[in-house]
């Protein structure tokens, strides 16, 4: 008997993010050639749920509209999945802020534990994750018989390729929807016409050296001309240098870039959990003790406030 | 600010009255705040020879981060006069007495300690504080978003779907309103702000407040502050684990790289790799 697995879409604005794709690259280890169902639970999201068919590895896309799902709101999108749920050995979720809100409240309601943003797959039932900010693996099992709830860490999968076309089926459930919970408003950060941090190839980041909100122009400007997303440290948030979102680290994006480039940044272990899957990473930093240097690729002494207009002229 | 938001509560006096009660200052009987016990974040873990867990012997534990920022956020409501009682409760070995009296002289009014030997998953832990909910009747629980020794980023949302009421995660600004909450949390997207009703579960983030330290006066004072043992075992509540943890390994070192002298070498590196066109 082949596993049933089920993956919860992520979408905002009638876009599907690009985790969902990464969640359906899981799904095809833990089940190869099976095919997932995706669940699309929005208001009028008739572009998400196509863009979601079109994904390699999608048997069906099941689709919930109704008015109560035009905002994520984890109360409301817990019970609705719950409910289908029944029918599924596995529903993947992606360990993003939609899915780490969301994932709990369904595997709570049924009853079973859930693995955190799941790493590896060993088996169809053992997987590995990161724990103590990512200073250990821990591998766990599944026993046979229970449902297995998880969330993706999706810098560790890449995404399925799109180009299939999955059939679309609207779905119903009986669940009762609570009214306490409502959503108010969505103040969007600093990425701008940025590229996304979390899918960026490359991604420049600035820390506490940086300085201020003005001198980060300059790392805009930078990653403006090589087509980089741009990221902080916790420091350069905290000192309110840019907003929250672009914070990487245990407490913020885990990010999967071809190149990741920290700018006076000194290479906290909490930072470092972040960007471990990065592809190179480049350090530049005034202080040659800076631990950031123990794991870069390629490292340089300077200072940033010479080397990135000196950058800037070379590759512009 | 007086915002309707749509009448959707089931609670709904209407928005004449809903308006004129936005800040009305009601008072909150009980917050219920939820400490673990973790490997202090200064510590540099390492996995144990043997794969069976980290070393924990001789190393300095402390309060889960995100829990004292639970606590402060909590204190602070309490001294805006927002709240009557704070309850710290921690679930785990006697040895946690220690993180509850650091609750306690921080400011908690009372404490409980929900004994129990060994590492419980966060459903059952959630199980547990549902039980010390139904004893206790909180109008809010604050919990850590996430505690940094299994980085499970679960329980706060499993309590609010057992005790079926609103949770807010990932909060950076909590603001009280007779019985709602205005909450911002911190998302991929940016900032995003949700109203609940009361009771709630609210799980904090780092940039919700910037907890007090502990003066010497405050741990002595806490020393005769009530701090109630149960037995986990006594609660009724399913504790038996649903995944089954077979080893840890350390994870794959990245090896330190090249330095380079100057920025041209560093353009000719990165053009090596093909980088930079
Ligand atoms: C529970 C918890 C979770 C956390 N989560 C995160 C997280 O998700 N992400 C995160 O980043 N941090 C996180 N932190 C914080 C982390 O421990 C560090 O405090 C933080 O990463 C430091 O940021 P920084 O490197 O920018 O600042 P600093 O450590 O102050 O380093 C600044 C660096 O800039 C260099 N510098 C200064 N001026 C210049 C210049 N002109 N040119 C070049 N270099 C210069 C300095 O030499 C120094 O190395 C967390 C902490 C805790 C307790
Ligand atoms: N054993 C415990 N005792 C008290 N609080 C806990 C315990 N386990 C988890 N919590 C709370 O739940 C939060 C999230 O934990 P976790 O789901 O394990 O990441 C923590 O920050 C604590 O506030």
């Amino acid at each position: 008997m082949t596993a049933k697995i089920l993956i919860i879409a992520e979408h905002a604005g009638g876009r599907l993010n690009q985790s969902t794709a990464r969640c359906l690259a899981c799904a095809s280890q833990i089940s190869p050639g099976a095919g997932a169902d995706v669940l699309v639970a929005g208001s009028q999201c008739g572009a998400v749920a196509a863009e979601a068919a079109a994904l390699a590895g999608v048997a069906e896309v099941l689709v919930i509209d109704r008015a109560e799902n035009s905002a994520p709101v984890a109360a409301v999108l817990a019970p609705q999945i719950a409910a289908l749920a029944t029918a599924y050995d596995y529903v993947l979720g992606p360990s993003t802020t939609f899915g780490k809100d969301l994932m709990p409240r369904v595997a709570a309601l049924l009853r079973v534990g859930q693995v955190s943003d799941l790493m590896s797959v060993e088996g169809p039932r053992r997987f590995t994750r990161p724990v103590y900010a990512g200073n250990a693996i821990q591998s766990v099992e599944v026993p046979e018989g229970t449902r297995v709830i998880a969330t993706v860490r999706t810098a560790s999968f890449r995404p399925v390729a799109a180009g299939a076309a999955a059939p679309i089926r609207g779905v119903q459930v009986g669940a009762a929807l609570p009214t306490h919970t409502r959503f108010i408003e969505l103040r969007s950060g600093g990425g701008g016409e940025r590229p996304d941090l979390q899918t960026a190839r490359l991604v420049i980041s600035g820390g506490r050296g940086v300085g201020s909100e003005a001198n980060f122009r300059i790392l805009y400007q930078l990653a403006g001309k090589m087509g980089a997303a741009v990221g902080a440290s916790r420091a350069a948030v905290d000192a309110g240098f840019v907003p929250n979102d672009m914070q990487v680290g245990q407490t913020g994006k885990i990010i999967a870039p071809e190149l990741y480039m920290a700018f006076g940044i000194s290479g906290a272990i909490q930072h470092l959990t972040g960007i471990k899957d990065a592809g190179l990473i480049v350090a530049v930093n005034k202080d040659p003790e800076a631990p950031i240097f123990q794991i870069a690729d390629i490292g340089l002494v300077g200072d940033l406030f010479q080397v990135i207009p000196e950058l800037e002229k070379r590759i512009g | 600010m007086a915002v309707d938001v749509g009448g959707l509560s089931p609670y709904d006096w209407g928005p004449t009255i809903r308006a004129a009660c936005f800040g009305c200052g009601k008072s909150m009987k009980k917050i219920m705040v939820c400490l673990k016990r973790v490997v202090d974040y200064n510590v540099r873990v390492r996995v144990k020879a043997d794969g069976t867990g980290v070393v924990t012997d001789g190393v300095k534990m402390s309060i889960n981060p995100f829990d004292e920022i639970a606590l402060e956020e909590a204190l602070r409501i309490r001294e805006r006069g927002g709240a009557a009682e704070v309850v710290v409760v921690t679930i785990g070995p006697a040895d946690c007495q220690q993180q509850l009296r650091t609750g306690l002289a921080m400011g908690a009014d009372r404490a409980i300690l929900v004994e129990h030997g060994t590492e419980l998953e966060p459903l059952a832990v959630a199980g547990l504080l549902l039980k010390l909910v139904e004893k206790e009747h909180p109008d809010l629980v604050i919990v850590g978003k996430q505690a940094i020794d299994d980085d499970c980023n679960q329980t706060g949302q499993m309590l609010a779907a057992l005790w079926d009421r609103p949770q807010a995660t990932f909060a950076s600004k909590l603001e009280v309103d007779g019985d709602r909450i205005r909450v911002t949390r911190e998302v991929d997207a940016g900032l995003e702000v949700i109203e609940a009703d009361l009771p709630a579960v609210v799980t904090t983030d780092l940039r919700l407040n910037e907890p007090r330290y502990v003066k010497l006066p405050d741990i002595m004072k806490a020393k005769k502050k009530p701090l109630e043992i149960l037995a986990a075992g006594s609660l009724g509540a399913a504790l038996e684990p649903s995944l089954r943890t077979t080893g840890y390994a350390p994870p794959p070192e990245r090896q330190k790289g090249a330095m380079v002298a100057d920025v041209d070498a560093l353009v000719g590196a990165l053009r090596d790799k093909g980088f930079l066109g």
